[in-house]
């Protein structure tokens, strides 16, 4: 499969006539597996609405969306909870952990609501908790945590089991800027090894994590960055080499 | 910074010879710094000649040990202390750009702000690959590349401010030279015109 997230020709078109808001006008966006694409854009550009037809939270006016090879448009609505349940995973700014459940049980509750058995779906839990450092705070409750703790147990949340594909809205958004980069190196981390991640941001320094940022205006998908260069390209003489 | 007040930094530690700082400043600094042998040398001289380090009399080069003086404590204290000069910045060449784009006919601002935008993402992104592949406790060389990503995310997010501001209030453009004569004149909001002698200013 050479890719994980297909948007062709993908329009959204909010209200009708003359007080019709067109949030994204024939969007093309390809992500691959290992790959983590930013999307940069000011506010009103569509990238949040990019970010939930991506997720299938939202259907698109028209175009098509195909995570993992199948088409949205497809499916039904069951087949779609089930899609979201295993293969994608969101992160928000604001975290959206239960407040009620400690770290480990929210890790595990998507499991649990796929129809996983809840000590296996612990084990799975715990495992992704350790991935991303948080492993000690399994047992605390979402109040207990720090800002950063919360994102990290999001992030597990988010990528805990088989799922293959990330979408993360301005998930550094109420965290400080260490933290905001550990979030930034986390999904980078997560992508390189074979998920594919879309992280929509308006923050050229958290954006520069991905390896590739697509930048929309007014809906429409306008530029892309090319294939990143080498750390040697700074090496050579010029304005950025100040001795 | 100057090289001269990195390795007075470095001789602050205790006496060193040539060679050792060099290896010092370029693990201090990062490889996102790079240094000439001779330049490491030739500071080293100058340093001397000003009273700010003493050196075992050796010949130059790398085996030649340096100490700092108590005139070049108070220098590299001095510099620490001193804020650097941001009151008169240099002139942006970027800002001149798209001020000009704004009054060249036939060109759209805002394809310019973006092909800018781009260049310095691009330019970020491979100083983030440096980040990245780095362990994420090698404090020197985090701080090097912040201090570069900080400075380039300011040129983005001015570009932002830019497009935003010609978003709303769209730059009249003055009309191109013309043999043919004008049908009629535009009149334009002077407010929303870029005076071409505030260029002048400028260059």
């Amino acid at each position: 499969m050479s890719s994980i997230l297909e948007l062709r020709q993908v329009s959204k078109t909010y209200g009708e006539g003359a007080t019709s808001v067109h949030a994204l006008r024939s969007v093309d966006l390809v992500v691959a597996p290992g790959e983590l694409v930013a999307i940069m854009g000011p506010s009103g550009s569509g990238k949040s609405s990019l970010l939930t037809i991506a997720g299938s939270l939202e259907e698109p006016t028209s175009g098509e969306v195909l995570v993992a090879g199948a088409s949205l448009s497809e499916m039904s609505r069951k087949d779609k909870a089930r899609l979201r349940r295993r293969s994608i995973g969101f992160v928000f700014q604001d975290f959206n952990l239960l407040s009620g459940l400690t770290a480990l049980e929210n890790v595990a509750m998507p499991l649990e609501l796929d129809g996983m058995n809840g000590r296996e779906a612990r084990n799975h839990a715990m495992t992704a908790l350790t991935d991303l450092g948080v492993a000690e705070r399994a047992a605390h409750y979402p109040d207990d945590l720090s800002g950063g703790e919360r994102q990290r147990v999001a992030i597990a949340r988010a990528v805990v089991g088989e799922r293959r594909l990330v979408l993360a809205d301005e998930p550094t958004g109420a965290l400080d800027s260490t933290n905001s980069e550990a979030v930034m190196r986390l999904l980078r981390e997560i992508c390189s090894r074979g998920a594919a991640g879309v992280v929509v941001t308006h923050e050229a320094r958290l954006a520069s994590w991905a390896n590739r940022v697509v930048f929309l205006r007014d809906g429409r998908l306008v530029d892309q960055t090319g294939k990143p260069e080498g750390p040697e390209s700074l090496l050579t003489s010029g304005p950025r080499a100040r001795p | 910074m100057s090289v001269r007040h990195a390795l007075l930094a470095l001789l602050s530690a205790g006496p060193k010879y040539g060679l050792q700082l060099r290896h010092e400043f370029e693990a201090r600094t990062g490889e996102v710094w790079p240094l000439n042998v001779g330049q490491v040398y030739t500071t080293l001289q100058r340093l001397e000649r000003d009273g700010l380090v003493t050196s075992d009399g050796a010949e130059d080069g790398p085996q030649k040990g340096y100490s700092i003086t108590t005139a070049g404590a108070h220098a590299l204290s001095n510099w620490l202390l001193t804020p650097p000069e941001v009151a008169q910045p240099p002139r942006d060449e970027l800002l001149i750009k798209v001020l000009v784009a704004v009054q060249v006919p036939g060109v759209e601002v805002h394809d310019v702000i973006q092909v800018h935008r781009r260049h310095l993402v691009e330019l970020m992104q491979t100083y983030t690959t440096v980040k990245a592949n780095a362990p994420e406790d090698d404090v020197p060389l985090a701080l090097v590349v912040d201090s570069e990503l900080f400075r380039i995310e300011a040129a983005v997010r001015w570009l932002d401010a830019a497009e935003d501001r010609f978003r709303r209030f769209p730059v009249v453009r003055n009309e191109p030279v013309s043999h043919e004569p004008a049908a009629k004149p535009v009149k334009a909001n002077p407010a929303r015109r870029v005076p071409t002698s505030r260029l002048g200013a400028l260059s």
